[in-house]
C-alpha cells in the first residue's frame, strides 16, 4: 500500500495487510496525533488495509503563538 | 468498531470517551460539545453577533462552520501576518470559506499595524517570532472587534491548546497566566471585548475530523515559525500520556478549571488604564503592542 505522510511530505511503501493501529505502531506515529483517510473516509485502528489502499496520514497537531 | 449510536461502521473512535462514532453522530455529537461550551460558560446570547478569529487552519475554520450550522450571527476576521506563501495560502482559504457562505470577512494586515509584517519582527526585536506575533493577534483582534462593533470574539483554541498552555505555565508556575486560562475571558474594561473559546471540548483530532468530513477546505501545512515551538513539545508530552492513558488530557485540563483554578484566581490588584499613544487598555503608560511596533519601526526606519 502507499502510504503518504507528512512534515515532509513524503511516501512510502508497505507490503502486506495490517490493522491501522499496527501501521501506526510500525511508523511510530501516535494514533491521537493524524487522521487516518482512505479516499474521502476515515478509518478507525481496527480497520485492515491492503496491498492497493492508499492511505494518508494527515497530521493534526498545529502550533505557535497562543491568540 | 461500530457506530456507538446507530452501529454502523465508526469514522472515529474516541478512547478518551470510551466510544466511537460514525460520520453523522460525530458531527452531531461535535455540534452538542460546542453548544455545551457555550452554555456551560455563558458565552454569548444567540441574538448576540460573534466575530471569528479565523487563520485559514482547520480548529477556527470548523468553529466558524459550527457557529453557522447553529444559526448565530457571526464575521470572520483574518489576520495577514506577512508570513510569505503560508500568509497567501490561509488567507485564500478564508475568503474562499467566507463567500462560498456568504459570511462577510474582515482583513486586517499586521504590517501595517506593527509596522512590518511578522518575520521581520522577529528579525528586527530578536523577540521569539511566536510571542510578537501571539501578542499582535491579542491586541488587533480586540481593536477590530471594537472597530467593528462586535463585543464578542471567539477563537478556534481547542482541549490539545489549552492543555499545552496549562502544561506550559505549570512547568514554570506562571502565576499570572494561570488564572487567566479560561474558556472564557470576560470583559474587565469598555474597551476590551470578551474571548471566548467554544472548542475547549474538543481534541484536536476531534476538529481535524469535523473539518474533513464536513468537507472544510484548510490549510494543513503549519506555520513556517512553529517548528520547534515549545507548545508542539508539550503536545507531543501530552499525547504520549493519552496514548498510554487515554483522558489524560481531558483529566489535566477540566480538573484545573474545575478544581485549581478558583484557587488562583485570587483578585489580582491590577489597575487597568488607557494606552497614551493609541488609547487600547493596558496596565501602564504605553501597551505592550506600541512598544513593539515603536521598536520594529525605530529598527525598520519605518
Amino acid at each position: 500500500m502507499k502510504v503518504t505522510l507528512r512534515y515532509p511530505k513524503r511516501q512510502v511503501e508497505i507490503a502486506g495487510k495490517r490493522r491501522v493501529k499496527d501501521l501506526l505502531r510500525e511508523l511510530d506515529v501516535l494514533p491521537e496525533t493524524v487522521l487516518v483517510i482512505r479516499g474521502s473516509e476515515l478509518l478507525t485502528g481496527d480497520t485492515v488495509v491492503g496491498e492497493d489502499d492508499e492511505i494518508e496520514l494527515r497530521p493534526v497537531i498545529s502550533g505557535g503563538s497562543p491568540a | 468498531m461500530k457506530c456507538r449510536k446507530c452501529g454502523d461502521a465508526a469514522a472515529l473512535e474516541l478512547r478518551r470517551h470510551n466510544a466511537a462514532f460514525c460520520s453523522p453522530h460525530f458531527l452531531e455529537f461535535f455540534q452538542k460539545q460546542v453548544r455545551e461550551a457555550i452554555r456551560h460558560y455563558r458565552m454569548f446570547p444567540p441574538d448576540t453577533p460573534v466575530l471569528v478569529a479565523v487563520s485559514g487552519g482547520k480548529d477556527s475554520l470548523a468553529l466558524w462552520d459550527v457557529l453557522i450550522q447553529e444559526g448565530y450571527e457571526t464575521a470572520g476576521l483574518y489576520l495577514d501576518l506577512g508570513i510569505f506563501e503560508y500568509s497567501v495560502e490561509s488567507k485564500a482559504k478564508c475568503e474562499t470559506f467566507a463567500a462560498a457562505r456568504g459570511q462577510k470577512l474582515i482583513v486586517e494586515r499586521v504590517v501595517e499595524a506593527v509596522g512590518a509584517p511578522i518575520p521581520e519582527v522577529q528579525k528586527v526585536t530578536r523577540r521569539p517570532t511566536c510571542s510578537a506575533c501571539g501578542l499582535s493577534k491579542r491586541y488587533l483582534m480586540n481593536r477590530a472587534a471594537l472597530e467593528h462593533g462586535y463585543r464578542v470574539v471567539a477563537t478556534g483554541h481547542n482541549l490539545d491548546d489549552e492543555a499545552a498552555t496549562l502544561f506550559g505555565s505549570v512547568l514554570h508556575w506562571q502565576m499570572d497566566a494561570l488564572p487567566r486560562q479560561s474558556p472564557m475571558l470576560d470583559s474587565t474594561h469598555p474597551k476590551l471585548v470578551r474571548r471566548v473559546k467554544p472548542l475547549y471540548r474538543l481534541s484536536e483530532r476531534e476538529t481535524a475530523a469535523y473539518a474533513f468530513l464536513r468537507g472544510i477546505d484548510y490549510i494543513v501545512e503549519e506555520c513556517p515559525f512553529a517548528r520547534g515551538a515549545t507548545s508542539l513539545e508539550h503536545k507531543e508530552i501530552l499525547n504520549r500520556m493519552e496514548a498510554a492513558s487515554p483522558g489524560a488530557k481531558h483529566n489535566f485540563l477540566f480538573g484545573f478549571l474545575d478544581k485549581a483554578r478558583p484557587a488562583f484566581q485570587q483578585a489580582q490588584d491590577v489597575t487597568l488604564t488607557e494606552c497614551v499613544r493609541c488609547g487600547q487598555v493596558t496596565t501602564g503608560e504605553l501597551c505592550a503592542f506600541c512598544k513593539l511596533s515603536e521598536q520594529v519601526r525605530r529598527r525598520t526606519g519605518g
